[in-house]
């Protein structure tokens, strides 16, 4: 669906189902230079089961309209935004990478609003590799390549995506190249790089908070996660085995087993 | 101790390695370290709502063997990797990979540009088929790139072809013609069997969708028919309006729009959803399983048919009894220029030649060889022969053949990785026969 945003159109995918303002909202926020897309292994599910999944694509990302957007700070304002403008007053918010620190921040800043926070892959900061940034800031696609090296573990990077005959490496480049890589990819890591406030945002949260993490992540590893989570109150923790920083992709069906007892059991779906 | 700083590279592995892992994890399938056929019908549901996630795709897996299988979704997994596309799709053979797509893209009343140097079955289904499905096609000459502009109507949808012609050799220009399919806001379709993605990786190029019979080199030992589609996942199928069953609600998946969920990987998705449900030219297992085998060796495979093919250019080129040579290395090919960009790797292993006497003497030779096999079917590691005139494009009348750029005396060479002097003294055998076709076939 497509809905404004400080004046700039906002996409967001619905998981296939209509709108419907009396189901409980959840927001998916994706990583650094990606789209909406990333989620569809989870979106569909919860749309079928008596929720608004609301995966948006941040500004200028993906099929979103405006500029992308320079700080977390600003994201996690925007993410707010969002909430208010499709007509709610509270959600669940679900972040990946980046989106962690945008849903951290978000939930610190909005604590009446935000009902579960689900983090994947999360850290309490994301210092980026300068070499990495300056790629990503002057438009080299291998940015794009070596995010994609570096977020699948060893076993992702054989393959063998949950749905038969997509490959996951190459969907995921396609998806970073989906828009020019400087204005999303050199904007996104910049942000992340900048921002210093994940440790002090996890400790104003208070809702409940679940952070899935995986043995084989690069970009956020464990004890980083494990960091985070122990700032936040009563933080439940599921780490998944052989499996990388992309663990949306790679264990799309572990991912969505854990996530769906997690919200359910805390923000209950309309019942249908 | 050097203080270069070492540069930043991607580990991402490489095609060789991924000719034989991708698409497979051995720890997810009881350690086996070789892929297991999965010869099942159907798979069981956890529970109802499980059932019903899957039917809603609502998360990956499995339902029946018509929409997947594990074993073809490695095969699937295996050609995306190596073609650098986002998602495949496996078909029964190369001819349904080809009518799958056109149906996933197409409807009653659409449009296609055809490049005219095509597999014999090919043409007839753009040229006698789709039209009974109220799909038309205009067939273009493939070194005709204005043509190809030309010919591109409001209702066009695509636009096909194969990157070299069957079986004239002609090579389209895919980075030109790309670029005028992208202009109008249509995808370009490639069949690139000939060339496998050892030879040519067409995405780089500006391809959209590429399909293959893997039937041919990719299986590579002519025991088992299969075809694949594969996606490269930058066409916006959202930029026009042209394409309303990719882009707006799909009433056969709860109002599903496939380019919104799935972007990249939206058109296998509808072709799976959609063209395995309602068509259902599946793969076996089994035979997913034989392609495999034959994809591990690719790329030593394709080395030899390559070298083996040179050498018998210059073998032909020299021969009192040719009159004439067609192959991508030969320094007078109209494409000779166009084929060291786009096939750096080799210039693939068809050859077609005019034999001196026509007709007469293409059959005698075809009759005489005793090495080379006589059959309906290119790519195999063996070498084969045929005349396409009498064989392949036999249902063709006397102009199409002409359109198709075939002549009575051509002879289609698919070389194979035998002894290269055993090829070379099988031919003077044909050679022999053609020179003095009534002795040989009275004796």
């Amino acid at each position: 669906m497509k809905f404004k945003v400080n004046n700039n159109e906002v996409f967001a995918s619905t998981g296939g189902r209509p709108f419907d303002k009396k189901k409980p909202l959840i927001v998916f926020v994706h990583g650094s230079g990606l789209t909406h897309m990333t989620w569809v292994l989870q979106t569909r599910y919860f749309a079928f089961h008596g929720y608004n999944a609301l995966a948006v694509d941040l500004p200028g990302h993906g099929l979103s309209g405006g500029e992308s957007l320079k700080s977390i700070e600003e994201m996690a304002d925007w993410v707010n935004a969002v909430i208010d403008a499709v007509g709610h007053k509270e959600a669940s918010l679900v972040g990946h990478s980046q989106g962690c620190l945008v849903t951290v921040e978000c939930t610190a800043r909005y604590p009446n609003k935000i009902k579960t926070l689900s983090l994947m892959g999360g850290a309490g900061a994301i210092p980026m590799n300068p070499e990495l940034l300056s790629l990503a800031e002057n438009n080299d696609p291998k940015a794009v390549d070596l995010m994609m090296d570096w977020a699948h573990g060893p076993a992702g990077h054989f393959g063998g995506h949950p749905v038969p005959g997509l490959y996951h490496i190459n969907t995921g480049t396609m998806l970073a190249k989906t828009r020019t890589i400087q204005n999303t990819l050199g904007v996104d890591f910049r942000a992340c790089d900048n921002y210093k406030n994940g440790f002090d945002a996890a400790k104003k949260v208070k809702c409940p908070t679940l952070s899935i993490l995986a043995t084989d992540d690069k970009m956020c590893p464990v004890k980083e996660g494990k960091k985070l989570a122990g700032l936040i109150e009563g933080s439940q923790v599921d780490i998944i085995d052989n499996c990388g920083h992309m663990m949306l992709l790679e264990e799309a069906d572990r991912v969505l087993t854990v996530l769906k007892k997690f919200i359910t059991t805390n923000y209950p779906p309309l019942s249908t | 101790m050097s203080d270069k700083k070492k540069e930043l590279k991607p580990n991402t592995y490489k095609f060789d390695t991924l000719s034989l892992h991708a698409g497979y994890q051995p720890h997810k399938n009881a350690g086996s370290r070789q892929v297991p056929i999965y010869q099942t019908t159907s798979y069981l549901f956890d529970d109802v709502d499980h059932a019903a996630a899957l039917f809603n795709l609502e998360r990956g897996g499995h339902i029946y063997s018509r929409i997947s299988n594990p074993t073809v979704g490695v095969l699937e997994e295996r050609v995306a990797s190596l073609e650098g596309g986002t998602a495949a799709l496996a078909t029964s053979s190369g001819m349904s990979a080809i009518f799958l797509t056109v149906m996933t893209l197409c409807e009653a009343g659409d449009h296609l540009v055809v490049s005219s140097q095509l597999y014999g079955g090919t043409v007839n289904l753009f040229r006698l088929t789709l039209p009974k499905f109220g799909i038309k096609c205009t067939f273009v000459k493939p070194r005709d790139t204005e043509g190809f502009k030309k010919a591109i109507q409001k209702n066009t949808k695509g636009i096909f072809g194969e990157l070299v012609g069957n079986p004239g050799n002609e090579i389209m220009n895919m980075p030109e013609i790309a670029k005028i399919a992208h202009d109008a806001g249509i995808p370009l379709m490639v069949d690139a069997t000939y060339q496998t993605p050892y030879l040519c990786k067409p995405f780089d190029h500006g391809a959209d969708i590429v399909v293959h019979s893997l039937t041919k080199w990719m299986a590579g030992h002519g025991s088992s028919m299969a075809g694949i589609l594969v996606e490269g996942g930058k066409f916006d199928w959202m930029q026009n309006d042209k394409f309303p069953t990719m882009t707006k609600p799909y009433e056969g998946y709860h109002g599903l729009s496939f380019a919104e969920e799935f972007g990249p990987t939206a058109f296998t998705m509808k072709a799976r959803a959609e063209g395995m449900r309602d068509f259902g030219p599946c793969l076996s297992p089994q035979n997913a399983w034989n392609v495999l085998q034959g994809i591990e060796t690719l790329s030593v495979r394709m080395k030899k048919h390559c070298s083996n093919a040179e050498e018998m250019v210059k073998y032909l080129m020299n021969h009192e009894s040719v009159a004439w040579v067609s192959h991508p290395s030969v320094p007078d090919h109209p494409d000779h220029e166009l084929a060291k960009k786009l096939l750096p790797n080799g210039r693939g292993s068809m050859i077609a030649f005019g034999i001196k006497g026509g007709k007469e003497a293409g059959v005698a030779f075809i009759n005489n060889v005793k090495l080379a096999s006589h059959l309906a079917n290119v790519g195999d590691t063996r070498t084969l022969v045929i005349h396409p005139a009498s064989g392949t494009h036999s249902q063709m009348d006397e102009a199409t053949l002409k359109f198709a750029g075939l002549s009575h005396d051509m002879i289609r060479l698919s070389v194979g990785i035998e002894d290269i002097d055993d090829i070379k003294n099988d031919f003077e055998i044909g050679f022999r026969a053609a020179r003095k076709p009534r002795l040989v076939s009275n004796q």
